[in-house]
């Protein structure tokens, strides 16, 4: 089963439209979510939590259609926006008890030994959490209910890197069972690069690609040439180029590239990049 | 079981695992029936996608060298030491050839071709 399958959703606001987006998330994988400010991540985020109406197109998350699900598949789904939202006076403790009466499913043993093991102090209030810590406490209560699809908005900005690495490693481990599934978005490529199955490009409100991680990394590659070498490659296999006075370097795919040019390998960051200038 | 992935060698990481295995398969490290990890499993571990392993795990099947139970895992086929050697005889073939090219350009002997093959062979003895 799908997690996710996004066919033809529209939204528009203002000078912004989301366009005609179709994201398809297999059952079992991690989808990381890029684009610029404004290139529509978090509309298509809120769009599928029905935080706001589309204008068209339907979203099905784990099998259910969104207008027609029931508050009980709702809590199948674990949410993260980029501020985590629980009131300022709450500690840890309270949190869990708000959170048992508000999910059917939820986990208070799972909570406890998550809060242990993200080492969130239990004797502060929520507003004097850091950063790093609200964000732990927000993927806690997200883990602690069962849910098998976990959406993050930005979950990782703004936290230090070793925090991240932490909460990449979480959400490895949350896919270790075939049935969980995350759609990640973040600004920060490389941590998408370390642990997305598939990466999906969004740009000005319309999707760009949707490809697997290393389908991306095989097929696409940087040269260095001089710019009589880069004349004699077929134009349709270059994607990018930049002259640095020297030379040109340029984004290449890789098929089209005869064998005597050594193309170096790309990365997800330097791709998403460079394929961004190229679409401005 | 080691497997060492290098990130950085430009290498696909599939084929990486895919040789890995291999290896230890045909040394003799990983045993005939000897189950394997998971392909979930090795793809968390190692940090790196599912569907990587998979291919990898799919590479192998189709060259024979593991088996696949469906519902349980993967599994070590029993080694076919005559289709390996098979295999590492044609690759020596192709490799006597591009010798025996480069040999004849810059006018080597016999006896120094085979010095150096005398040579070249108690080193990998050791």
């Amino acid at each position: 089963m799908n997690a996710i399958e996004i066919k033809d959703l529209c939204k528009t606001y203002g000078d912004f439209t989301l366009d005609h987006l179709n994201l398809t998330l297999p059952g079992g994988c991690i989808m990381g979510l890029v684009g610029e400010n404004g290139a529509g991540k978090s509309t298509t985020i809120r769009l599928m939590m029905q935080m706001i109406q589309k204008d068209e197109g339907t979203i099905t998350l784990l099998g259910k259609n969104v207008d027609e699900m029931d508050p009980l598949t709702k809590e199948d789904i674990g949410v993260v926006m980029d501020e985590v939202g629980f009131p300022l006076c709450l500690k840890t403790e309270e949190i869990g008890k708000i959170m048992q009466m508000t999910f059917h499913n939820w986990d208070q043993k799972r909570y406890e030994q998550l809060i242990h093991q993200f080492h969130i102090p239990d004797n502060r209030q929520f507003k004097d959490f850091s950063r790093g810590m609200k964000m732990k406490a927000g993927i806690a209560v997200a883990l602690s209910h069962h849910a098998k699809l976990l959406i993050l908005d930005e979950a990782t900005s703004g936290l230090d890197p070793v925090v991240r690495d932490e909460v990449l490693d979480i959400l490895n481990e949350f896919t270790r069972d075939e049935n969980h599934s995350i759609l990640i978005s973040s600004h920060i490529v490389s941590d998408l690069e370390k642990c997305c199955d598939y990466i999906a490009f969004l740009h000005h409100g319309k999707l760009i690609l949707c490809e697997e991680k290393d389908v991306l990394l095989a097929s696409y590659g940087i040269v260095n040439l001089t710019p009589a070498q880069l004349a004699e490659l077929p134009s349709a296999s270059i994607l990018h180029q930049k002259n640095t006075g020297y030379g040109i370097q340029a984004l290449v795919k890789r098929d089209a590239i005869p064998d005597h040019i050594s193309i170096s390998p790309i990365t997800i960051e330097e791709l998403f990049v460079q394929l961004a200038k190229e679409y401005n | 079981m080691y497997i060492l992935i290098d990130n950085h060698s430009g290498t696909p990481i599939y084929d990486q695992i895919t040789e890995q295995i291999r290896a230890q398969i045909i040394n003799g490290t990983l045993q005939e029936n000897q189950a394997l990890p998971s392909i979930r499993g090795l793809a968390k571990d190692l940090h790196i996608s599912f569907i990587t392993t998979k291919r990898a795990y799919e590479e192998l099947e189709k060259e024979g060298f593991i088996y696949t139970v469906p519902g349980k895992g993967c599994y070590v086929s029993a080694k076919n030491t005559e289709l390996i050697k098979e295999a590492n005889l044609r690759k020596i073939e192709e490799y006597m050839d591009e010798i025996t090219k480069l040999a004849v350009s810059c006018n080597l002997s016999r006896n120094e071709l085979i010095e150096m093959l005398d040579f070249s062979l108690e080193g990998n003895r050791k």
